[in-house]
C-alpha cells in the first residue's frame, strides 16, 4: 500500500527537480550581474538593447505570418482529406512528418540551391524575398504540429454532416470553411498556432543561414559573447512562452461554447 | 401534376448496386415516406435527391427542372439529418438564419423570419442558446426550422426521430406532419419504423434491397400488401403458407384445414403453395358464421400490450397471432387452451410473388 504511493511521488519529485533546478539556477545567475547583491541589471541591458527589440519583433511578425499561411494551407487540406480523400490520409500524414525527419540544415541548403540569384525564382536576391522564403520554411517546420492538431480538431466534429447541412442551405465552399469549419476547430488551430509560435521564436538554423535578423541568431550571438545576459534572455523567452500558453487557455475557454462530448 | 419525378434511378458503389431502377412521382405538397429495413438504400436515394451522391443512372426532376447533376447548394432542397447537424459554434437564431445569410437577405427580413420560425416550432425563447444547451427534441426542431427557413422546394428528412426517446418521437412526428400540411411543402421522409411511416404519410414507398416493393397509401400498403416482404415488414401481419386445393373457387388449405378465399387465386394451379396474409385484428375467437372461415389450434402465448392483448395460437406447423381488446369483463383463453379462430373471407389476402 505505502510503497505504491511512494513510487509516483518519487517520479513526480524527480520530474519537478529536473525541470525546476536549471530554471531556478538560471534565474539566480541572471540576477548576479552586480557584484555582491542581486539586481535586474542583466534584464535592463537586454530589454534596452535595440537589437533585442528588433530581432524579437521580427520573429514575432514572422511567427504570426507563419501561423496565418500555415493555417490557410493546413485546414483546407486536412478538411478535404477527411471529407473526400480519406484514403490519402496516410500519405498526407507521412508528408507532414517529413520535416521532423529531414534536418533543417538539409532543407535550408536545398532552399539556397533552388532559390539563389541564378535560379528561375531568385527569392534570396532581396530581403523581402528571403523573408517570404523564411516564412514558407517555417510553415514546413510547423507542418507536423499544425496538421496533427487540426486533424484531431476535425475528427472531433462531424465534418461530413455539417458540410452537407451547410451545402443544402446554399453555402459555397469558402462559406463552409470560414463560417462552419474554422470556428468549430478554433481551439485546435490555436494549440497548433501556439506550438508554431514557440518553434519560430527560437529557430536558429534557417534564420542564420538565410542571414535574417531573427531572434534565434540574436540569442546565439549574445550567448557567445556575454555572461549574465543570456541567462536573463532564457528567462524572458521562458516567460513569453508561458504567457502565450496562458493566453491561449484563456482564449480557448472564454470565446464561444465548446461542445461537451 | 408531378412535382418530383424520379426515373430509373440507379446507384452503384463499386461493384455493388444498392439502388435498382427506382422510379417515383411525388405530387406538389405530398408527404411521402420511404419505409424499409436498414441498408435497403433509403438514405442513398435521399442523398441523390439532395445532391450529396451522384446517380449512376437515371434522372431526378424537381418542378420541371432536371437536377440530376446539379450541386446540392443549387437545388433548393432542405435536409434534416438524424444527427441534427446544428452548427455548434452558432446560437439557435444564427443556425436558423444561416441559409438566409448565405442568400444575402436583409437583416430585418432575417430577424423576422427567424422569429417566425421559432414560433412555428413552438420554441420562441431559445434564440440565444447554443445547440449543446438544448435537448435532442429541441435540437431537431431547430434543425427543421433551419431547413424550412429558406423556403426550400422540397424537404428531405432522414430518420429525424430515430435518436429521440419514444414520447418525443410521437409528439414530434405529429408536429412535423401538421407543419408540413400548413406550409404545403413537398416532403420525403425516411424511416425504418412502420408506425411512423403509416401515421404521417400521404403515401408510403416500401423498400427492400434497393427496390421499391410497393408504393401506395398507408391504407393500401397495410391492408393490401402486394408482396410477402411488404406483408411482413408493414404491420404485424400473419404470414401463412397455404396449399391451393381449387384455384378457380379460391379453396385453400392452411395446415390441413380448408378455407375459402373471397377471390379466385389467379394464375395458380391446384397443389401450388401460396402465401396468405391475415391481420391480427381481423381474427377473433369463435365458430365461423356465414362468409367466415375457421381455423383451430392451441394458445401458445398471451402478451399484454396495454389496450390490446396479443395472443399467439399454434395451428399445426404455423402460428397465427390475433389482437383482442383488453376488456376486464371478458375472459381470454390462457396458454395451452384449445381454441377456434375465425375471420372474414375478405380479410384473407393471397399475396403475389410467393
Ligand atoms: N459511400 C458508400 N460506399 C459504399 N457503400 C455504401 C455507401 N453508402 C451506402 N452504402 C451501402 O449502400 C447500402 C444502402 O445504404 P443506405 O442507403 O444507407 O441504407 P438505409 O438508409 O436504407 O439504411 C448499404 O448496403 C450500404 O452499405
Ligand atoms: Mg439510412
Amino acid at each position: 500500500m505505502k510503497a505504491s504511493r511512494i513510487g509516483p511521488w518519487i517520479a513526480v519529485t524527480l520530474g519537478a527537480l529536473y525541470f525546476l533546478v536549471p530554471l531556478i539556477g538560471t534565474f539566480e545567475f541572471s540576477l548576479r550581474m552586480r557584484r555582491g547583491t542581486y539586481s535586474f541589471d542583466a534584464y535592463r541591458i537586454v530589454l534596452g538593447d535595440p537589437n533585442f527589440q528588433a530581432s524579437f519583433l521580427y520573429s514575432v511578425v514572422l511567427a504570426l505570418a507563419t501561423i496565418v499561411v500555415g493555417t490557410l494551407l493546413v485546414v483546407p487540406t486536412a478538411y478535404w482529406v477527411q471529407l473526400r480523400l480519406p484514403k490519402l490520409r496516410p500519405l498526407v500524414e507521412f508528408v507532414t512528418l517529413l520535416p521532423l525527419v529531414i534536418p533543417a540544415i538539409v532543407i535550408v541548403f536545398g532552399y539556397l540551391r533552388l532559390y539563389n540569384s541564378q535560379s528561375i525564382l531568385p527569392l534570396t536576391d532581396s530581403s523581402r524575398g528571403t523573408d517570404l522564403l523564411l516564412t514558407f520554411g517555417y510553415v514546413t517546420l510547423a507542418l507536423p504540429y499544425l496538421y496533427r492538431s487540426v486533424d484531431t480538431g476535425l475528427r472531433a466534429i462531424d465534418v461530413r454532416t455539417l458540410t452537407e447541412a451547410a451545402e443544402s442551405l446554399g453555402a459555397s465552399w469558402s462559406t463552409i470553411l470560414f463560417k462552419v469549419i474554422f470556428p468549430n476547430i478554433r481551439s485546435a488551430i490555436l494549440s497548433g498556432a501556439f506550438l508554431t509560435f514557440a518553434i519560430v521564436i527560437g529557430e536558429f538554423t534557417f534564420a542564420s543561414l538565410l542571414n535574417r535578423p531573427a531572434f534565434g541568431p540574436y540569442l546565439q550571438l549574445v550567448g557567445a559573447n556575454r555572461a549574465y545576459e543570456p541567462a536573463a534572455l532564457a528567462i524572458i523567452a521562458f516567460v513569453v512562452t508561458w504567457a502565450c500558453m496562458g493566453l491561449i487557455q484563456v482564449f480557448g475557454a472564454a470565446r464561444g461554447p465548446t461542445q461537451p462530448k | 401534376m408531378t412535382f418530383i419525378d424520379i426515373r430509373n434511378l440507379r446507384k452503384s458503389f463499386g461493384p455493388a448496386t444498392v439502388v435498382h431502377d427506382f422510379a417515383l412521382a411525388v405530387e406538389r405538397g405530398e408527404f411521402v415516406s420511404f419505409l424499409g429495413p436498414s441498408g435497403c438504400g433509403k438514405t442513398t436515394i435521399l442523398r441523390m435527391i439532395a445532391g450529396f451522391e451522384t446517380a449512376s443512372a437515371g434522372s431526378i426532376t424537381i418542378d420541371g427542372q432536371e437536377v440530376t447533376d446539379l450541386p446540392p447548394a443549387k437545388r433548393n432542397v432542405g435536409m434534416v439529418f438524424q444527427a441534427y447537424a446544428l452548427f455548434p459554434n452558432m446560437t439557435v437564431a444564427q443556425n436558423i438564419a444561416f441559409g438566409l445569410r448565405v442568400a444575402r437577405r436583409g437583416p430585418d427580413e432575417i430577424a423576422a423570419r427567424v422569429e417566425e420560425m421559432l414560433r412555428l416550432i413552438k420554441l420562441p425563447d431559445i434564440a440565444g442558446r447554443y445547440p449543446y444547451q438544448l435537448s435532442g427534441g429541441q435540437q431537431q426542431r431547430v434543425a427543421l426550422a433551419r431547413a424550412i427557413a429558406v423556403k426550400p422546394q422540397v424537404l428531405l428528412l432522414d430518420e429525424p426521430l430515430s435518436a429521440l426517446d419514444a414520447k418525443i418521437r410521437v409528439s414530434l412526428r405529429e408536429e412535423i406532419r401538421s407543419l408540413q400540411k400548413d406550409l404545403g411543402i413537398t416532403t420525403i421522409f425516411v424511416t425504418h419504423d412502420q408506425e411512423e411511416a403509416l401515421s404521417m404519410s400521404d403515401r408510403v414507398v416500401v423498400m427492400n434491397e434497393g427496390r421499391a416493393e410497393q408504393i401506395g397509401t398507408p391504407f393500401e400498403v397495410y391492408n393490401y400488401p402486394r408482396t410477402r416482404f411488404v406483408a411482413s415488414f408493414v404491420g404485424t401481419l400473419n404470414i401463412l403458407t397455404a396449399t391451393v386445393i381449387d384455384a378457380e373457387n379460391g379453396r385453400l388449405a392452411i395446415d390441413g384445414r380448408e378455407v375459402l378465399a373471397a377471390h379466385t387465386v389467379e394464375g395458380r394451379a391446384s397443389g401450388d403453395t401460396v402465401t396468405v396474409a391475415l391481420r391480427p385484428e381481423a381474427v377473433t375467437f369463435g365458430e365461423a358464421a356465414d362468409g367466415r372461415d375457421e381455423l383451430a389450434g392451441t394458445v401458445e402465448a398471451v402478451s399484454f400490450l396495454g389496450a390490446v392483448v396479443r395472443i399467439r395460437v399454434r395451428l399445426e406447423s404455423q402460428t397465427v397471432s390475433l389482437d383482442a381488446f383488453n376488456q376486464p369483463a371478458v375472459r381470454l383463453p390462457a396458454a395451452g387452451e384449445p381454441v377456434t379462430l375465425c375471420f372474414a373471407r375478405d380479410d384473407l389476402l393471397v399475396v403475389a410473388g410467393g
